[in-house]
């Protein structure tokens, strides 16, 4: 299948306000006569689903939790990245492309890169006029910090509370629109099934998570805003709830699923405490601004928090600001990341378990004072506090990496159209903007500026040729599609075996942080190929779903989730075993540098991997997207 | 750790709804409250019971979604934390534990701990933002706001709609929660234009809803997870009163 990227023709900074132009709108009152469906309610969803129906589109916007404020982005700490140069310290909006672009190690389009970068003021201006409550200057303008791969502060931020804060600025515009009956809102709704119709997106298959009726929703168009796949790890700091299976089941109907091996490891969680973990939490990048990061020179086994704090200066190692001086500890993530794993596999990893390094405040507070920072980061020091049980003002946190964003989705075009008419994918979602690794603050960025400023420009061109006409939901489509997801939650009511759905799910994670993880070679990734068949084979004849569908089913939602995750799992493994090359954050320790670091291979993998799905139990097709680079020269990263 | 657990169970919002005993063994201090309810959950599959249904979704108390009455508290013992941040070593060996949902005439139960808080959402709907559509918004820095206005709405931002202050207050009433949003934009500029009307809609629609009256007891505040102070709901009151006096919708 060949992939249209639909980059348009023209320079760099003409290419989205031309666009723009040569996009067909809707007549403002043919807008009604158009239903969307959004799944999804976070950062991507919510915005989306407000400007639509502020637009005049009929919106119906589904999400699985009992809120649309409940949506996973809220969890986001640090920042949101803009390219305002309030700082005066040399940004632009080149340099956020620029930086974006590398810091994904050149492995994402140009087009996309830059108009993120390019709308990304707009979204401050727009948070700010909803009443998002940013930080500020005693002079009354707002506050900046820095975040991992940039020399510029151009990050905005709200407390320790940043996508919290955005979420509900967009949630607050969504309320609006359901006030006015604009956005018909289906919460405790789960998306089971895409419906398609002569080729087309034509509705969604959802079930009511409290009576477990499967309905019909029809629509012009699909946008799925369903974020990310990390919980295909069980551990990672990605909601409980968190699932692919929207994004799954839109792959299964065709769309292609782009980079999946993509995962971005973030450098800076609080460490797996023992079997019962279900889930980890992060620490925001922004902590690196202040925190020192370190290990001991020499190996100390069990070194504690409270002994590390009488070890002398020369006898640590501030690894990240001895390897990296110019960026010091605020290296990107994937990189900051592997060189945590490095030293602990070196045996000079510290706590009971030897996977943590130590993050010291000791030093900001000296120079700064307690109060500055409790002022910046209390809420982020009392969290660790509480899951910890230690005191990070008096002894330095212990930190680990875990799994938190997936840079792979769903593969979409420059309109974040996906290769099926009518069905779009935005945020995290999508594989668009972040290449190979994401810069920090820089999701909050994608999922606004998707929602707010590229969607509602974009549909408009599609459902401008598309007509007003809807699919019945009594069509055979919508019929089999049901027929199909009921026949697939008996059979999982039924197999009533002897272990239950977090059993399997642990097992996939444990294959999949030991093999698919910070380092990939040959040997794991064959190996967990085979695993994962086993895992899955066992879950299909062993799992033990208990209760039935006509009722509120935490079990039965779960396994649900976990049989797409088992199938996804080995797609993962089949792109990252493709891509023999090093970049971001995929690791192949076969390819890398003398010194350790990430090793491109451009001449043979400077390409979007989108893979195509061939039915059940068959190998899926490689479609490539070629990646033109016109404007960066592709280099060996380097932040040293 | 060893724990006699005394769960509320209740099938659907018909059924009556009573407490069950389970013994939990073999409990870790370090795990998490929910961690625990995991682990009988697993147990309780295994033997083909129905496990316990709670809400729960990012576990680092920030969605709101976790909401049980622990021991007679709204998310447990312990202050200024969700119940998904509490752990095991907050509670000693031994000890009996009581877990209830959310009990509010506004939000019915509807399986075990699970109850339906979206009237909190219809609160918003009626008022809780400021008018303005996506586009064409003046410039971030246009308008300086002092820092303390904007720390203050921080502060009032900060409310997690989790529903503590609902479970908590002897009349049920959801002052604190809306009075959070009325408090936040009534001190920014961008939602000056409409704080009469917000102020007179959100509460009008938290009492059609069925959340009582304010009495100023103080109890949410003290269930607050997020410490959201009941300066909020003098500033709200201020904001109503003076909307009724200056009305323009009479």
């Amino acid at each position: 299948m060949a992939l249209d990227s639909k980059v348009p023709e023209g320079p760099l900074a003409e290419k989205w306000t031309k666009h723009k132009f040569n996009s067909k709108l809707v007549n403002p009152a043919n807008k009604r006569k158009y239903d969307i469906i959004v799944v999804g309610t976070g950062l991507g969803g919510a915005s989306a689903a407000a400007s639509l129906a502020e637009l005049g589109y009929n919106v119906k916007n589904f999400c699985y939790q009992d809120s649309p404020r409940r949506a996973h982005s809220i969890a986001a700490q640090g920042g949101i990245n803009a390219a305002k140069n309030y700082q005066n310290d040399g940004d632009s909006v080149y340099r956020l492309f620029y930086d974006t672009i590398k810091g994904g190690d050149y492995r994402s389009r140009e087009a996309n890169v830059y108009r993120l970068a390019e709308v990304s003021n707009e979204i401050i201006d727009q948070c700010v006029a909803q009443g998002v409550p940013f930080a500020r200057e005693y002079g009354g303008l707002l506050d900046n910090r820095s975040f991992g791969g940039a020399q510029v502060s151009r990050t905005f931020y709200a407390r320790g509370q940043t996508g919290q804060q955005l979420l509900l600025g967009a949630y607050s515009a969504l309320s609006r629109q359901i006030g006015k009956g604009k956005v018909e809102l289906h919460d405790r709704t789960e998306m089971l099934d895409l419906v398609m119709t002569d080729g087309k997106a034509s509705g969604i298959i959802t079930r009511n998570l409290i009576t477990g009726k499967i309905e019909s929703h029809s629509a012009n168009a699909v946008v799925l805003a369903t974020g990310g796949y990390g919980n295909v790890f069980f551990l990672s700091t990605n909601a409980m709830g968190s699932n692919t299976t929207a994004a799954w089941r839109a792959h299964k109907k065709g769309a292609n699923f782009a980079n999946p091996s993509f995962t971005q490891i973030h450098p800076t969680c609080i460490p797996v405490s023992g079997e019962h973990q279900s889930k980890l939490t992060l620490m925001s990048e922004s902590l690196r601004n202040d925190g020192r990061i370190w290990v001991p020179k020499k190996a100390i086994p069990g070194l504690t928090a409270a002994d590390a704090v009488k070890l002398p200066e020369n006898e640590r190692d501030y690894y990240l600001e001895r390897r990296y001086p110019s960026f010091g500890n605020l290296v990107p993530r994937d990189v900051a990341s592997r060189n945590a794993k490095m030293v602990c596999d070196e045996g000079r990893g510290v706590g009971s378990t030897g996977q943590a390094v130590f993050l010291d405040f000791s030093d900001a507070i000296n120079r700064l004072g307690k109060d500055a920072i409790v002022e910046k980061y209390g809420n982020l020091f009392d969290m660790y506090q509480q899951i910890q049980g230690d005191n990070p003002y008096e002894v330095p946190m212990m930190i680990y990496p875990a799994v938190h964003y997936t840079m792979g989705g769903l593969w979409v075009d420059y309109n974040l159209m996906t290769n099926i008419p009518g069905l779009y994918a935005i945020g995290e979602c999508n594989f668009s903007d972040h290449g190979a690794n994401r810069l920090g603050a820089s999701a909050l960025m994608q999922g606004l500026a998707d929602g707010y400023f590229v969607l509602p420009y974009t549909i408009g061109d599609y459902l401008a040729d598309a007509g007003y006409e809807k699919a019945s939901t009594d069509s055979a489509a919508f019929k089999n599609a049901e027929k199909v997801v009921k026949e697939r939650i008996d059979k999982l009511l039924s197999i009533n075996g002897t272990k239950t759905v977090d059993d399997f799910h642990k097992e996939l994670g444990k294959v999949m942080w030991n093999n698919v993880g910070m380092a990939r070679t040959e040997a794991s990734l064959k190996e967990a190929k085979e695993q994962i068949k086993a895992i899955r084979e066992a879950f299909w004849k062993d799992v033990k779903v208990v209760g039935t569908n006509e009722e509120m089913n935490l079990s039965l939602e779960k396994a649900n989730r976990v049989a797409d995750f088992l199938e996804l799992a080995e797609l993962m493994v089949d792109d990252a075993q493709n891509r023999k090359e090093s970049c971001g954050g995929h690791f192949r320790e076969e390819s890398q540098t003398e010194e350790g670091e990430a090793l491109r291979i451009d001449d043979a993998y400077s390409y979007v991997a989108a893979w195509q799905y061939n039915g059940e139990g068959k190998e899926e097709t490689l479609n490539k997207e070629e990646l033109v680079f016109e404007n960066v020269k592709l280099t060996q990263r380097s932040y040293k | 750790m060893n724990h006699k657990l005394n769960i509320w169970r209740q099938k659907n919002a018909n059924d009556k709804g009573k407490f069950y005993t389970y013994e939990v063994s073999g409990v870790s201090p370090d795990q998490s409250f929910l961690e625990m309810i995991d682990e009988l959950n697993d147990d309780l599959t295994r033997k083909g019971e129905d496990p316990v249904h709670f809400d729960h979704d990012c576990r680092e108390g920030i969605c709101g979604a976790c909401s049980m009455v622990i021991n007679g508290h709204a998310h447990g013992p312990k202050g200024l934390i969700t119940t998904c941040q509490l752990h095991m070593r907050s509670f000693s060996d031994g000890e009996e534990i009581t877990i209830e949902p959310w009990r509010a005439k506004p939000f019915p139960v509807i399986k075990d701990l699970v109850v339906d808080r979206t009237p909190m959402d219809r609160i918003i709907q009626a008022g809780g933002y400021v008018s303005v559509n996506t586009g064409g918004t003046p410039d971030a820095n246009a308008i300086p706001i002092a820092k303390h206005l904007a720390d203050t709405a921080m502060d009032a931002a900060q409310c997690i709609g989790c529903g503590a202050c609902v479970a908590t207050c002897k009349n049920a009433s959801a002052m604190l929660f809306t009075a959070a949003k009325i408090s936040q934009l009534a001190v920014l500029p961008q939602g000056n234009a409409e704080r009469a009307n917000r102020a007179e809609k959100m509460i009008a629609v938290m009492e059609e809803e069925g959340f009582g009256g304010c009495t100023n007891t103080g109890a949410c505040e003290v269930e607050c997870p997020k410490g959201i102070s009941l300066e909020h709901i003098a500033r709200a009151h201020r904001e109503y009163m003076s909307a009724k006096f200056s009305s323009h919708n009479v």
